[in-house]
């Protein structure tokens, strides 16, 4: 039974794609939060580096060596572009800049200069072969499992159990750095550690989905994920679910149309960024114009309330309160004002008495929030 | 020499250096802007980006038309950097996800649709790799023209439009309230990063492009304090890293350019931030060795006056032993270098007691100058 489950081709890429975006979408999230994005950009690219050193002094491809060599790489990186940063010469960004091209150059040419007939040519560096995944497998018991599989699921765990462990810590760490240090919770260590797992997921990943498209999987969840939600742990999940959803999407898309599906599922991500940017609940840009648009028609429905208020019982009431005045008073449009008597009048904040309009409590009560707030606000202690 | 001069008669090798100069050009003097705008790594998000256009202007072309492709590249570019600000203003991301969320997706979708192009089996789509890395080797004399003009177009953009780039780069607020079109300058700005990128895209490639944006920037604004002579001297760096980097490629083993043309300029980098005059760190480090030993010699010089003073004896000879022990560190070589600078004289002032010092007359002169310098309210 499970012997089928790991032959199945298609089940295997699709795991694996999965795998490496709940992996990734477990730190993703933080360094999102963080405001440092780009640092995997640079990692991504620069642990490049640290597989070609691996592999020139060891031979090995891939494996626990390859995931710890090619992490100290990515510390390397980071602490450069502070090094860079420390000296004031250059903006963090311009750093960042600088320093991954510089090894992933160096990275690249070691490739070309001796390992030419190697697996590690440079197209895979990019795109990575998860349609492959399955030509390298592991034997597990009775089973034959993708080696990609293992050392990925791997990783999701370790990041699991690094989130889990240390969930306050990082939530802390994450929106208040300086408490946290005030704590003494060593906010700098604990993020030398997530981009060291950040750097260790990318290798794992590095086999299946190459150096650049790592970037969306770590990114594009998470941040899609913070357009859904405020909470941390559920932006969490709703990032791993989104990446699964792509994996899934992606890999059927990919074999449609006979493309990429390491670029196809990192494409649906994207996909996912847009329909979150779009349709989001609270924060997508559909739902922000309806607020918009509903608190535009809450302001004229007060600016009528007030409008009647500041003229009731004067003695030119009938003629300033009349459905006339609107327009000549008021200066709305003919369409305007009938708009707002509507809505007021389902509102149940004025009812009409032929042409002169007048206030329900209701309506005064809303009036006088804003011209006498301090009625309103006695009114309200003596209940 | 001859070797050399061989070299640069080859056909080849004239495209590549000719083409690596447009580039360090281009990149160099548009990447200034972009660096001193803190938008660096906005280069990086629009060379990834360009890859969907490559192969966009490929699949509309039908063959790897040089114009069609760079055309698409800019507008993908363009697209990404628009989408980037709509994702910033309208959404509660920031700048860095919004960088890296366009780059990733943009590069993406690059690869499903470069993987398109080699699956229909196009013969002429071997060429469209290259734009990954950069091959120079692959360029060809038709190509430099259009890289040329678009290098000549992006130059007389900001010779036009000197003053007002120069004023959005340092002070946008100041120059809103000069009424200048801010938004639009910044737009422009930005597309012409996305210029320099194409102009590169064929030598180092969509992934290395970043750097070239950066890296000449960098190492120019360490020599010059002025935005003129940056941007010269960043076009400078740029063109002879990227033609040393550019020929060596072609000249070598079929190494990739991209990388060779980033090591060479980043070599240029490191040298600046260390050497130059006043930036450089070590010249910083030799400027504060220098203050030091400045001021130990100042406080020694002062202090002699001080214990002459306090004796009220002008020919006061102080034991060095003493002046050590008032400081807790040997004074020798200060008193050697005083002594040399003619403001103090060592005596055998008692032969069993070791080094005696003594003010000259310009010494004194020398202490009262510092000391009035020091407090120059209370004489």
């Amino acid at each position: 039974m499970l012997a089928d489950l790991f032959d199945n081709i298609p089940l295997m890429i699709i795991a694996t794609g999965a795998l490496v975006g709940v992996a990734a979408s477990l730190l993703g999230t933080f360094l999102v939060l963080r405001k440092n994005s780009m640092l995997s950009d640079a990692i991504s690219h620069s642990i490049v580096f640290g597989i070609v050193i691996v592999w020139l002094l060891t031979g090995q491809q891939s494996g626990p060596v390859q995931i710890v060599g090619a992490a100290l790489t990515g510390l390397l990186t980071v602490f450069l572009t502070e090094l860079l940063v420390n000296t004031r010469k250059v903006k963090n960004d311009a750093a960042i800049g600088l320093v991954f091209p510089v090894l992933f150059s160096i990275g690249v040419l070691l490739i070309n200069l001796y390992a030419r007939d190697v697996h590690i040519d440079q197209h895979a560096v990019l795109l990575g072969e998860i349609g492959f995944v399955w030509l390298d497998t592991l034997q597990i018991g009775p089973y034959r499992v993708p080696q990609s599989l293992v050392s990925l699921g791997a990783m999701t765990l370790v990041n699991f159990t690094f989130v889990a462990l240390f969930y306050k810590e990082l939530k802390l760490a994450t929106f208040d750095e300086g408490l946290a240090r005030a704590l003494g919770f060593a906010p700098v260590a604990l993020f030398y550690a997530l981009l060291g797992l950040t750097s260790a997921t990318a290798v794992a990943a590095f086999d299946s989905v190459g150096a650049v498209l790592f970037i969306a999987f770590i990114i594009v969840p998470p941040s899609a994920a913070y357009l859904l939600t405020d909470r941390l742990w559920k932006m969490i999940l709703y990032g791993s679910l989104i990446s699964v959803a792509s994996s899934i999407l992606g890999y059927f898309l990919a074999t449609a149309w006979d493309v990429s599906i390491g670029g196809m599922m990192a494409t649906m991500t994207g996909g996912f960024l847009l329909l979150a940017f779009l349709f989001g609940p609270r924060y997508g840009l559909i739902a922000q114009e309806l607020r918009r648009y509903s608190q535009r028609q809450d302001n004229e429905g007060r600016a009528l309330a007030v409008h009647l208020y500041n003229h009731e019982h004067e003695p030119r009431e009938l003629e300033e309160n009349a459905v006339g005045a609107l327009r000549n008073h008021l200066r709305w449009s003919e369409e305007k004002a009938r708009r707002v008597l509507v809505r007021s009048l389902d509102q149940n904040l004025i009812v009409r008495d032929a042409e002169v309009l007048h206030l329900t409590s209701k309506g005064r009560a809303v009036a006088q929030e804003i011209l006498e707030p301090w009625l309103h606000d006695l009114d309200r202690r003596r209940e | 020499m001859d070797a050399l001069l061989a070299l640069f008669q080859d056909y080849t090798v004239q495209n590549v250096a000719l083409g690596a100069a447009l580039l360090g050009i281009s990149s160099g003097v548009l990447g200034s802007f972009a660096v001193l705008r803190q938008q660096s790594l906005l280069g990086d998000t629009l060379s990834h980006a360009a890859l969907p256009g490559v192969c966009l202007g490929f699949i509309v072309a039908g063959t790897r038309q040089l114009g069609s492709i760079l055309l698409g590249a800019l507008l993908t570019g363009a697209l990404a950097a628009l989408l980037m600000l709509l994702l910033t203003r309208r959404s509660r991301l920031k700048t860095d996800a919004g960088l890296g969320v366009t780059l990733s997706v943009f590069f993406a979708v690059g690869i499903v649709l470069l993987t398109y192009i080699q699956g229909t089996n196009n013969a002429s789509q071997g060429g469209l790799d290259s734009f990954l890395f950069g091959q120079a080797a692959a360029i060809l004399r038709s190509d430099l023209y259009v890289m040329g003009g678009i290098t000549l177009f992006a130059l007389a953009l900001v010779a036009a439009f000197w003053k007002e780039f120069k004023l959005v780069t340092f002070d946008p607020a100041f120059a809103g309230s000069l009424g200048l079109p801010v938004t639009v300058l910044e737009v422009l700005l930005t597309v012409m990063t996305a210029l320099a990128v194409v102009i590169g895209l064929q030598m180092v490639g969509v992934v290395l492009m970043a750097a070239m944006i950066i890296a000449p920037a960098v190492a120019a604004r360490q020599w010059s304090n002025r935005l003129e002579g940056m941007v010269i001297l960043a076009a400078a760096i740029g063109a002879a890293g990227g033609v040393f980097g550019g020929v060596l490629s072609a000249a070598g083993r079929g190494l990739p350019t991209g990388p060779l043309i980033v090591l060479s300029i980043s070599a240029i980098v490191l040298v600046s931030l260390l050497v130059a005059p006043g930036r450089g760190l070590l010249w910083e480090a030799a400027q504060r060795w220098r203050n030091r030993r400045h001021l130990r010699s100042q406080q020694v010089l002062t202090a002699l006056y001080e214990f002459s003073q306090r004796h009220q004896d002008p020919a006061y000879k102080t034991e060095q032993g003493m002046v050590n022990a008032y400081y807790g560190v040997g004074t020798g070589p200060t008193l050697a270098q005083l002594q040399h600078r003619g403001l103090v004289r060592s005596m055998s002032h008692m032969p069993e007691e070791g080094v005696h010092w003594e003010l000259t007359s310009s010494g004194r002169i020398e202490a009262e100058r510092i000391l009035k310098n020091l407090n120059p309210q209370e004489s």
